[in-house]
């Protein structure tokens, strides 16, 4: 086994942002607005990082896919502990409508280009919500996939995955190289100390086109429009307990 | 003018309270009219939805986490910008309006009751961090502003702000208070690091106390006005931003527990490690009383005995040397059971009692609340007052439970008690006030983090003398002559 873990990082609007939509409804206001790594690339990373710490792997490559301002994020992984970086340039008009479908595309070739013994992603992402990206990058590949991971041991040539899933936890087993998603519970990331902010500079990333990677970015999808969810209502009171009866069935409630 | 009272302010609370009310009938509020006519003036700054007179946002703004009953403003204002509070402040400074400023109403002495009505300036929607300045270790935030989140802002920068009161509390609000927290032993309080404040004053003077934009790390240029306001509580002006100084995260950090046969060892111990130049981030210290509730509530077994929790910072190499010379000082003073953790999961385990504690103290008496006292006294002084508290608190039939941020010489007695029972919160009242004045007698101070509030005014008198309340009082009235800002506090 190569020993080699990828890692795929998006960069996104902060968590504590308000959001707000565009005048033109065409989408959020991003100008301006702070940025950082989505919390579950965040815990992925952590967690690629954590393996490397405990020797059961030997390197750590970050990618993200977008325009010049993600090598922010990735330098963030590689002050986490990272080991190298690869930036694929997406120029910011075509980045609008990247989507997982091309994004899982590009993380299967590079994976079988660096002969990835894993791929770990975030669960999803928080701008999006989509998570299907490592469902997806499993399917291109063919390899088994643990999402919703909590909990992660590898074993040998095999990897042990508690999911969360709607029942409770599941345990599954899966031959690597395998695609794993991250969950909230499966770490707590570490902060970037300034040392480490500092060594991580000096640290690689290279820079790759989609089309170098027989990539193609056309997206099948149009956003048509995007609204902010309806302002709340103010409640009504009612006097007796038929009075409430009367106003949901006037609501078609009951 | 000098302060002229100078007897005694009367200890029993209903008489106090009298007295407060006689002076409140005479000036207080407005009339439903001359209410209106304010209001729309407001309006016309902030907009519909920036003025409310609704009741329950008006009693949400005239409490905060302390045991002094609510006591609501007039009407609220959510300023959205340092104009807007500038014009907010000179009408309300036309009609002789009281100016209340609220942060995060996570105080602990009252400060945010509207004693005699008036207009309570909540700054919540003013919450921007505005600059970030990675390599000169400085950030400038405004009100609305947590240090949580300020914390979280700056997590890929490797910077964090230290001062770690309880709450989540304003970071412009804890400099209005001067808060400390756990860390102050090691990064200081709001005191060291605050760097410079933008404040409206009564009239709407907009000032900022190191010149406008300015941050450098120390500076010998004229009064230090940034230190005026911090601790000011609000009776000075109104804090619309603050220049905050920023220390790097933290490469690794230790938690340890030690317990001790008695106070004194404990004490003994930490001037020992204080004295060694261990730079020890947090040393915190429970009595038995504490350790027994915090047992109870957390199911753990640490032995019912004075303990300290510790915390080290720093690289990996320098936490093995401080960790080691620790636990020779303590085993030297009679300490035992030494424990301590590097990895996150166990550290917070170790900890979880210091962090439990006052829910532990909670749980010895459901149903009833709780009231921290605050005295700070020289480090020497700590076993007497200790061992005199805890046999007053006997002798009164109390419970109150101690902890401490031992390496300030600050501790705090959780006093738990039944709200209605007016002996008991009668003994509880007399109590704190021996306390303070216990404190006051062995050099030391009747507030170390909470500030002076509503309830130790007469404290404050006592603690500072006549001389030191005479420039206080000047200078109030230098900045605020009308008497506009927060009245009835710290003067």
């Amino acid at each position: 086994m190569s020993g080699r873990v990828l890692v795929g990082v998006k960069r996104v609007i902060d968590y504590a942002v308000k959001i707000r939509v565009k005048p033109d409804h065409s989408g959020v206001v991003t100008e301006g607005v702070k940025h950082s790594m989505n919390p579950f690339c965040e815990i992925a990373v952590e967690e690629a990082v954590k393996m490397k710490e405990k020797k059961l792997i030997k390197e750590v490559v970050v990618v993200s896919c977008g325009p010049q301002q993600v090598q922010e994020t990735i330098r963030t992984a590689l002050a986490m502990g990272a080991d190298r970086g690869i930036h694929v340039e997406v120029p910011a008009k075509e980045y609008e409508s990247l989507g997982p479908l091309q994004v899982s595309k590009i993380l299967a070739a590079l994976a079988k280009k660096e002969e990835a013994q894993l791929v770990i992603l975030g669960k999803q992402a928080i701008d999006g919500d989509c998570n299907q990206t490592g469902q997806m990058t499993a399917a291109l590949l063919d390899w088994p996939q643990g999402t919703f991971a909590s909990e992660v041991t590898l074993e040998g040539d095999k990897v042990k995955v508690v999911r969360e899933i709607d029942g409770g936890l599941e345990t599954i087993k899966i031959n690597t190289p395998a695609v794993l998603t991250a969950d909230l519970r499966l770490n707590t990331p570490r902060y970037a100390t300034l040392p480490n902010i500092m060594k991580a500079k000096k640290k690689k990333i290279a820079n790759v086109k989609p089309a170098d990677l027989g990539v193609d970015l056309t997206s099948r999808l149009e956003v048509l429009r995007v609204d902010e969810p309806p302002q709340r209502q103010a409640g009504v009171k009612v006097e007796t307990v038929d009075d409430l009866v009367g106003k949901l069935r006037e609501a078609g409630r009951i | 003018m000098l302060f002229t009272v100078t007897r005694t302010r009367r200890v029993l609370p209903h008489v106090s309270r009298l007295v407060r009310s006689r002076t409140i009938r005479t000036e207080h509020t407005q009339s439903r009219e001359g209410l209106q006519k304010v209001i729309s003036a407001f309006t016309s700054v902030c907009g519909e939805s920036g003025v409310s007179t609704g009741a329950t946002v008006r009693e949400q703004h005239g409490r905060d986490e302390s045991v002094h009953r609510c006591r609501p403003p007039d009407v609220v204002v959510f300023p959205r910008c340092v104009e807007e509070v500038s014009a907010l402040a000179k009408i309300c400074y036309r009609h002789n309006l009281p100016i209340i400023p609220f942060g995060t109403g996570t105080g602990l002495e009252g400060g945010v009751g509207a004693l005699k009505g008036g207009v309570c300036f909540s700054l919540r929607k003013m919450d921007q961090v505005l600059d970030v300045h990675q390599e000169d270790f400085d950030v400038t935030v405004e009100p609305g502003v947590t240090r949580k989140a300020l914390n979280s802002y700056l997590r890929d920068t490797g910077l964090w702000f230290p001062v770690d009161p309880g709450a989540d509390a304003s970071l412009c609000g804890m400099a209005a208070t001067s808060a400390s927290g756990t860390n102050a032993v090691h990064y200081g309080t709001m005191q060291q690091n605050v760097l410079n404040l933008e404040v409206v004053l009564a009239d709407g003077t907009v000032l900022h106390t190191a010149g406008k934009g300015r941050r450098p790390r120390k500076s010998a240029a004229g009064y230090n006005l940034t230190n005026l306001f911090v601790g000011s509580e609000g009776t000075l002006g109104v804090i619309t931003k603050a220049t905050l100084r920023l220390y790097g995260v933290p490469e690794a950090m230790v938690s340890a527990v030690c317990s001790f046969p008695s106070v004194q060892a404990a004490v003994d111990s930490t001037v020992g490690v204080l004295q060694a130049g261990v730079p020890i981030a947090r040393i915190e210290f429970l009595d038995e009383v504490m350790v027994d509730a915090c047992n109870k509530f957390n199911s753990l077994s640490y032995p019912v005995t004075p303990t300290l929790f510790l915390e080290f910072h720093g690289t990996e190499k320098s936490l093995e040397e401080q960790v080691r010379t620790t636990e020779e000082i303590t085993c030297a003073n009679g300490g035992s059971d030494f424990q301590w953790a590097r990895d996150e999961e166990t550290r917070g385990r170790l900890w979880k009692a210091r962090h439990d504690a006052w829910y532990a103290a909670l749980a010895l008496r459901p149903g009833c609340k709780a009231y921290s006292t605050d005295v700070c006294v020289p480090l020497s002084r700590l076993p007497l007052i200790v061992v005199e508290t805890k046999a007053d608190l006997v002798q009164s039939g109390l419970t109150g439970p101690i902890a401490g941020h031992v390496g300030d010489g600050n501790f705090h007695c959780i006093m738990v008690l039944d709200p209605d029972d007016a002996d008991e919160v009668q003994r509880v009242h007399l109590f704190t006030e021996r306390l303070a004045r216990r404190a006051l007698a062995l050099e030391g101070t009747c507030t170390g983090e909470h500030g002076v509030g509503l309830g130790k005014r007469a404290l404050l008198r006592e603690e500072m003398g006549p001389g030191a309340m005479g420039v206080m009082q000047s200078l109030k009235e230098a900045l605020d002559p009308k008497n506009l800002m927060n009245p009835g506090k710290v003067l």
